[in-house]
């Protein structure tokens, strides 16, 4: 009698092609298990079927890079003999339905990526997106994700940094929460996933297996639906208190020869690291699940192999270390089983009670896997703006746009994260990029996580390119070099050409900028079908593919900072043109209600030559103060300039130009605001360049003079600050 | 001679390593790392520090399972002889709950994980760790935690007020703590618990080094005894 009906195939995710697929594969109908298996391993989370195709293409080599895509998270040199290692990943359905322990398992999964490799974790960043605030759910997720994530990473004491909120209504059914994790290993520590060695055995280390999470891959493979809530059980639960011991004691054994391979178990659990070890290594794997350390009695292999309980880690050990090893693992208070062993049959093999429960070849696992060239559509160009609308009092509405969601003071926030654990974080949120002193040297590392999903909705192909332009410059603008991304590509359901084609005009535009930018992607993760009919929307989630960028500062003692440091410095705008494009912008969305026109477009050969200027002028000291100029333009910039410095500025609109509001508030890319107590030779050096240079006022006072023409306009710095921080104050305490 | 000081690691301390950079950067000396499973101290301590981080995870409650570890029992005796005893963060919360200092640390008054840099009132500049700073001094040190909220009674609050052994107060609205108080000393003056955390303002990359003159003078005072 077959224990697989159709309902069960379909209940595992896969249609009929591809569960003919596991029949010609096994050349027999699978038992349970083995369906399960199969299941995982071709769900979208863990196979890539629909995204793979693009993914070949992007650019992932320099010659810096040490390991880019296909291990647990993407490696770099950073010299000295010591590497960056890093990687971004998306909990996003898990934070929907259960904000707390969605957003905290998400930091502990990208965390296991890093360590496994054998970085000590350095910093945490993350990239966040929520529906409308007056959203009746909105105030608990967000309260929910950002104590998950503080919970999380101020327990296992890697602070968290840096990061990016936005708000908009195409998230009120699926909001993203994507988090990033860097750490620093030394280059002949590197460990890699691929098993070897016919029977060396393989260690099962850390937490309990439970049956939480069963299906967590498959469920991240799906639209959401009304029915969501009822899926919280496959919601992991976190104790970021193991995951602690675990970073001690993995690094302790690390620090030994006694490890061959190692991989985390993340999505998909037991299987998919056994899987991916053995066929990284092109060997078979037999295990014994009786010897699996259960949570709970009566445990079946399929929930066994399907658990996505955390904090756990698959080794394969070198023989005769596993005393040396165990002893390690006790001390530190956590499980250790020699669950099986590594086997030439090119199979995976289990056994439960003396009977093989699954046996199937590894390779077409793999090889086989559905891979997808989904039709898409491009989307079409946006019409120029027309009846663009001007601003009469530049401080007035600056004063309103530094209290929107978008704009507002993250303090709420980010106060919640323990930024400062490790003693070596020197610039945490609040500026362009995270800066954290390398451990014992006189390097840095810079970290930003940026994307504008308005501009990869409106231009796909622009979008890409700025979100990574972006990091690059917020990098640049603390002094640090560019070295390499990692990304987290959330899109909807990918099934429908019009979101492919979003999927695939941002993969062309961010291959685009790494390849002109010398900065190559080095890992990364694809979340799709964020989509839901949860709140009755019906909705698509924007084009979000959040970019983290990774950079260095030779001697940390060269940082720049956005904030104003003295009176009288002259204020510069450098780098791109000032072409007052309103398009897109947060002016013209929340402050006339209009998301229209085109996403501003990036000449990525400006964003290049600015950046190396920027990062010349800061090496040479000429620069007090730096700052990307993004979203809500340059008076936006100045004013976070003048906050942060606790000093004002009188700024004024040069003659050439003819639109205050686009000046001020227009999105032009490729710009920094910069300070400097001797304009003259930066300007020289800009123009040099072959750059854009606008002197556009000076430094002083309490409060933000701008003139425009004939109008003049004033808002006192106290006045701003309460702006900008009453926006989460008034939502969250009041 | 050289300034002889241990750091206890706790299974879940996460500060033990810039506890230990912060002494040997003061002091030119490293500290000896002690696990928390040893039944003894190594010989001849001049200073022990219990180091910020989540303990067994804060379970049961923060400090709690810590305070009966093996090591603990050594610590106390330590006290009592008259080695200098520093905890922050959860080092207090484990202070407290080791009864080598008055009073509990409870949650935050808001509920929320509270990271930022606070202004605190130097209230006793006499003792070992404090008589770098003037009474009356402000000065700026970061805090990061969730359970600050320093709890006593009445009669133990005025107490310790009457008796100097007050050390630290918040100068603005921080975690709802009685009083204010952010840090407080035993009747002897050598076991000092605050939440703050001085090994977090030390060096020049740090936001500030307000929390320096504690690590000196504490080594001034012992290497001069």
């Amino acid at each position: 009698m077959s224990e697989i009906t159709p309902e069960t195939v379909a209940a595992h995710g896969l249609n009929q092609e591809e569960y003919d697929r596991v029949l010609n594969a096994l050349g027999r109908e699978p038992n349970l298990v083995e369906l399960g298996i199969f299941s995982v391993m071709w769900s979208e989370h863990c196979s890539y079927k629909s995204s793979r195709f693009h993914l070949k293409k992007l650019p992932t080599k320099a010659p810096w890079v040490i390991c880019g895509p296909g291990e647990n998270a993407g490696v770099i040199d950073i010299g000295d003999g010591q590497a960056a290692i890093f990687k971004m990943e998306s909990h996003n359905h898990p934070s929907y339905i259960e904000p707390y322990q969605g957003a905290a398992t998400g930091v502990g999964g990208i965390l296991r990526d890093v360590f496994t490799m054998g970085a000590r974790p350095v910093a945490n960043l993350n990239a966040l997106r929520f529906g409308r605030p007056d959203h009746p759910k909105m105030k608990h997720l967000v309260q929910g994700v950002v104590s998950g994530i503080g919970g999380y990473g101020n327990c296992v004491g890697v602070p968290t940094v840096g990061g990016e909120t936005n708000f908009h209504k195409a998230y009120d059914g699926n909001i993203l929460v994507n988090a990033m994790t860097v750490g620093v290993a030394d280059q002949d520590k590197i460990f890699y996933s691929a098993a070897t060695g016919t029977g060396n055995p393989i260690v099962y280390v850390g937490s309990k297996t439970g049956r939480d999470g069963i299906h967590g891959a498959t469920m991240a493979s799906a639209d959401f639906d009304e029915k969501s809530d009822e899926k919280r059980p496959t919601v992991q639960v976190g104790d970021p208190f193991t995951e602690k011991l675990l970073i001690e004691a993995c690094l302790e054994l690390m620090a030994t020869d006694a490890i061959v391979a190692i991989q985390d178990m993340g999505a998909a659990g037991l299987t998919s690291s056994s899987v991916e070890m053995a066929s990284k290594g092109e060997v078979g794997i037999r295990l014994d699940m009786n010897m699996v350390p259960c949570r709970e009695e009566g445990m079946t292999p399929y929930e066994m192999m399907l658990s996505e309980s955390q904090e756990r880690m698959l080794m394969v050990l070198k023989p005769g270390k596993e005393k040396m090893a165990e002893d390690i693992f006790r001390k530190w208070e956590l499980d250790f089983a020699i669950i099986g062993e590594v086997t030439d049959t090119g199979r995976m093999e289990l056994t439960f009670n003396g009977e093989t429960v699954c046996d199937i070849p590894l390779a077409p696992l793999a090889d086989d896997a559905p891979e997808y060239d989904r039709p898409h559509v491009k989307t079409p160009k946006r019409e120029a703006l027309v009846d663009v609308p001007e601003s009469t009092d530049i401080a007035s509405d600056l004063t309103k746009l530094m209290g929107t969601p978008d704009l507002a003071s993250r303090k709420w926030i980010w106060e919640q994260y323990d930024s400062q654990v490790g003693a070596d974080t020197m610039q945490k949120s609040g500026g362009d990029a995270a800066v954290v002193r390398v451990h014992g040297t006189r390097k840095a590392l810079a970290m930003s996580t940026d994307c504008t999903p308005r501009y990869c909705y409106a231009d796909p192909y622009e979008g890409g390119k700025q979100a990574v332009a972006e990091t690059y410059r917020n990098i640049s603008a603390v002094g640090g070099r560019p070295l390499a991304v990692t990304n987290c590509l959330n899109f909807a359901n990918p099934e429908r050409p019009e979101i492919m084609g979003q999927f695939v005009g941002c993969l062309e535009g961010m291959s685009e900028a790494c390849i002109e930018l010398d900065y190559p992607i080095v890992s990364g993760n694809v979340s799709l079908y964020n989509e839901s009919k949860a709140t009755g929307g019906g909705s698509a989630i924007l084009p979000t593919p959040a970019i983290g960028g990774v950079g260095l500062l030779e001697d940390h003692s060269k940082m720049a900072t956005i904030a104003f440091k003295n009176e009288g410095d002259a204020i510069l705008v450098i780098g791109g043109e000032n072409n007052a494009h309103l398009g897109q912008s947060i002016f013209l969305r929340d402050l006339h209600g209009r998301e229209e026109g085109p996403a501003p477009h990036v000449d990525l050969s400006v964003e290049r030559k600015a950046g190396e200027l920027v990062r010349k002028l800061i090496a040479d000291g000429a620069l007090s103060a730096v700052h990307d100029c993004a979203d809500g333009g340059i008076a936006v910039a100045v004013a976070e300039m003048a906050l942060a410095g606790k000093i004002g500025a009188q700024i004024g609109m040069p003659a050439d130009q003819t639109s205050p509001a686009g000046f001020f508030f227009g999105e032009d890319q490729g710009r920094y605001v910069v300070s400097t107590n001797d304009a003259l030779p930066v300007i020289e050096a800009v123009e040099g360049a072959g750059l854009t240079v606008v002197l556009l006022g000076q430094t002083g006072g309490d409060a933000i003079q701008i003139s425009a023409d004939e109008a003049r306009s004033s808002v006192a710095l106290a006045t701003l600050r309460d702006a900008s921080e009453s926006f989460f104050r008034d939502w969250m305490e009041g | 001679m050289a300034f002889r000081s241990a750091v206890i690691t706790f299974p879940g301390s996460n500060c033990d390593r810039d506890m230990a950079v912060a002494l040997e950067n003061v002091s030119g000396t490293a500290p000896i790392r002690v696990w928390h499973g040893d039944a003894a101290l190594p010989d001849g301590l001049d200073f022990i520090a219990l180091p910020g981080g989540f303990s067994y995870g804060d379970y049961l409650r923060s400090g709690a399972m810590a305070a009966r570890s093996p090591i603990m029992q050594a610590v106390v005796e330590a006290a009592g002889r008259g080695v200098p005893v520093l905890g922050v963060c959860n080092g207090f919360q484990v202070l407290t709950e080791a009864q080598l200092l008055p009073g509990a640390l409870m949650r935050n008054a808001g509920q929320t994980f509270i990271c930022r840099e606070v202004a605190l009132i130097v209230e006793n500049d006499s003792s070992i760790f404090t008589g770098g700073y003037r009474k009356g001094q402000t000065i700026r040190i970061p805090v990061a935690h969730h359970d600050g909220n320093y709890f006593a009674s009445d009669d133990v609050l005025d107490r310790l007020e009457g008796e100097g052994q007050v050390a630290f107060r918040y100068a603005e609205k921080c975690n709802g703590s009685r009083r204010d108080i952010a840090g407080v000393l035993n009747e002897q003056g050598n076991v000092l618990g605050m939440m703050p955390h001085p090994e977090r303002a030390v060096e020049t990359i740090h936001n500030g080094t307000d929390g320096r003159a504690l690590f000196e003078n504490a080594i001034k005072g012992l290497v001069a005894a």
